[in-house]
């Protein structure tokens, strides 16, 4: 092979790795996009917490993981799983409370659980998977695989002192965890700095964990900072804490829509305008001429119809049989 | 069998509550790779109580693990490593600190299963303690075994014998729920009969301590004892006492207890935990439900006072049902004053 092919064959990699990752992206902005619409007409019961403007981080962290590699995830969780493998029907199937959901209708929105992708679970107390994804990374390196546990959580979580106790046993025993904080700078309603003190990363750095901040609008670096640690980890080089700066764009929840006692519509204008993680993506393939824009919109269109064929399944699938309430209590 | 007054068969050893546990433990973890203790001070300490001496030197301390003073960190990495191939006992050296895993016990392990439809499983042994008169006052002489029955997907036992001990705690281990496991702190040292083999016994199957005829004498934990002691008392007095143990809360054996009520036509409900809200209204209301129309009074209710529980030896002694209290209400019961 010559060195022209070579440059050639390595470009082709990096296109469809990116393109791969533009597709996840685009797939989970579409995907909370008919969350939103799903709400907004009466069509899904209960609320969801909306992943749109983060989506650099769950899919650059999770890029970086084997599908054996386990997860935990939040309240904000739809990003993460999708991003872990999660089939966009059996999705929106339970957050419409249907039977070939992923839970049978019995988790919702927030406690998407898929195991066979590594997924322990989605979370909807605030910092309340820290231990299990702990507890995954300690059983991964008892059982002698190389697995390795990825925790996400949001700000919000950094008041948890659960984090603290299982940051402080992930150290002290080598375990292969990552611990990755999504700061979209509101915990709920609250800016992050009125209830953070001190720096974020000297809290990981104080247990001995290896701790690193990047930009989480920016895939590529996510990715590149999440492999560094997710690899040490599975070298034995022990646990690992990511800090991705990112932002929130719709509420707390779909519900959350009157926001200026909290933030202003200028700050989630700029954000959007500036700092979509999507738009970053798909600027830096055009620049780099890695593919053009019809293949960018061939993308677009592809996973816009995967979402569309997924909401119509599940609006289609069945509900739960009653007497299936007092199914899986116990194992 | 299981009773400490019988005389030993051929083979059968008398042994106490804690070496019962402690061999329990280790068939276990001979038996299975991937069950391990963590806690703290389980390994060299083998515990404040002593109840695991021994172990560490035999399985090392990969697998007797020292954990840092964390309670609520070590049932959550419990949770994680149950959900991903192993079978954590997880140690909580006092019931009181029960309050400190309750997000890990009732949000996380118990509704793991459920909440994912039933892809997750948690086999997890929750071991701890409950009850008064060690003179440990208020935080550390709790009998919460009520606040963990009321969480649906948590299994709880609560065994009063070296046997039972032993056969529940194998169980426990195997099952592929989270158990919550309590030991009763001031009856370690009991001794009882256990056979050298291996055996388990079945989670929610109740066993009658002492047949009676007159009079059910329902007794959980540390008062199954007061029960048969107060049995004891009646039978001198001409009342023949039945006193059955329900050895776990969850399952619960209820059609035991119903028949029992059923036959004696009275029954006294006596458990450790604080009497309002407690496990004595449930186990109440069941016998209430099932034996109504076959009970000559209505059902009566033992606990401990509902007041924090108190250090100095003359208040301590006052919240805890005794063998005279139990056997006085039966006799009321049975209107022999």
């Amino acid at each position: 092979m010559s060195a022209t092919d070579r440059s050639a064959a390595r470009t082709a990699i990096i296109a469809e790795r990116l393109l791969g990752m533009y597709r996840e992206m685009t797939t989970i902005r579409f995907f909370e996009e008919q969350v939103d619409q799903l709400y907004r007409g009466a069509k899904m019961p209960g609320l969801a917490h909306l992943y749109s403007g983060e989506e650099a981080v769950a899919v650059g962290v999770c890029g970086s993981l084997r599908r054996d590699d386990y997860i935990t995830s939040t309240h904000r969780g739809h990003g993460h799983c999708l991003a872990k493998g999660a089939d966009v029907g059996l999705m929106f199937a339970e957050l419409l409370g249907r039977e070939p959901g992923y839970c049978r209708g019995k988790g919702g929105s927030m406690h998407i659980a898929d195991h066979a992708n590594g997924n322990l679970g989605a979370n909807a107390i605030v910092g309340g998977s820290t231990g299990i994804a702990t507890g995954a990374a300690f059983s991964a390196k008892r059982r002698g695989t190389d697995q390795v546990s990825v925790c996400f959580f949001g700000d919000g979580a950094l008041g948890q002192g659960l984090l603290y106790e299982v940051m402080n046993m992930a150290s002290l025993w080598m375990l292969p965890v990552v611990y990755v904080c999504e700061n979209n700078l509101y915990n709920e309603y609250t800016p992050y700095l009125e209830a953070t003190a001190g720096s974020i990363l000297d809290r990981p750095r104080s247990f001995g964990i290896e701790a690193l901040e990047v930009d989480g609008q920016d895939v590529l670096a996510v990715f590149a900072a999440a492999q560094e640690l997710v690899e040490r980890a599975r070298r034995g080089g022990g646990p690992g804490f990511l800090l991705c700066n990112t932002y929130r764009y719709h509420g707390h929840h779909v519900g959350d829509v009157d926001r200026l006692y909290y933030r202003s519509k200028e700050e989630e204008q700029l954000w959007k305008r500036e700092r979509d993680p999507i738009t970053l993506l798909r600027t830096s393939i055009l620049e780099q001429g890695l593919a053009g824009e019809e293949v960018l919109a061939a993308i677009e269109e592809e996973a816009r119809a995967t979402v569309e064929h997924a909401v119509a399944f599940a609006l289609e699938a069945p509900f739960p049989e009653p007497g299936e309430v007092t199914e899986d209590v116990f194992a | 069998m299981s009773s400490p007054s019988l005389v030993a068969p051929a083979g059968v050893r008398e042994i106490t509550i804690a070496q019962a546990v402690n061999e329990a433990l280790a068939e276990e973890l001979r038996r299975d790779e991937t069950v391990f203790v963590i806690g703290e001070d389980v390994a060299e300490a083998g515990t404040p109580f002593k109840v695991l001496s021994g172990l560490v030197e035999e399985f090392g301390p990969e697998r007797i693990l020292d954990s840092p003073i964390s309670e609520a960190g070590i049932t959550g990495l419990g949770v994680g490593a149950a959900m991903t191939g192993l079978r954590p006992v997880v140690d909580i050296m006092f019931g009181d600190f029960l309050t400190l895993v309750m997000d890990q016990l009732a949000n996380q392990a118990a509704k793991a299963h459920y909440m994912s439809g039933g892809k997750l499983s948690v086999p997890l042994v929750l071991r701890t303690t409950l009850g008064a008169t060690r003179r440990s006052a208020a935080q550390h002489s709790q009998s919460l075994q009520a606040w963990i029955a009321h969480v649906p997907g948590l299994k709880v036992v609560l065994p009063s014998t070296p046997y039972d001990a032993k056969g529940l705690l194998k169980s426990a281990i195997r099952d592929d729920n989270p158990v919550v496991f309590i030991e009763d702190k001031m009856d370690w040292r009991v001794a009882g009969e256990v056979p050298p083999g291996e055996y388990t016994l079945p989670l929610g199957v109740a066993d009658v301590k002492r047949s009676g005829e007159d009079v059910t004498l329902v007794g959980t934990s540390s008062m199954v004892r007061v029960c048969l002691e107060a049995a004891d008392l009646l039978a001198a007095e001409g009342i023949s006492a039945e006193v059955v143990d329900p050895r776990t809360l969850s399952p619960l054996d209820g059609a035991a207890l119903i028949e029992s009520a059923r036959k004696t036509g009275r029954a006294i409900v006596v458990d450790e935990g604080h009497r309002s809200y407690g496990v004595t209204a449930e186990l109440a209301a069941v016998i209430a439900e099932g034996a109504f129309h076959y009970l000559d009074a209505p059902v009566r209710r033992l606990g401990a006072l509902d007041v924090p529980v108190p250090f100095s030896p003359t208040l301590e002694d006052e919240t805890v049902p005794t063998p005279d209290l139990v056997a006085a209400t039966a006799r009321d019961l049975c209107g022999r004053t």
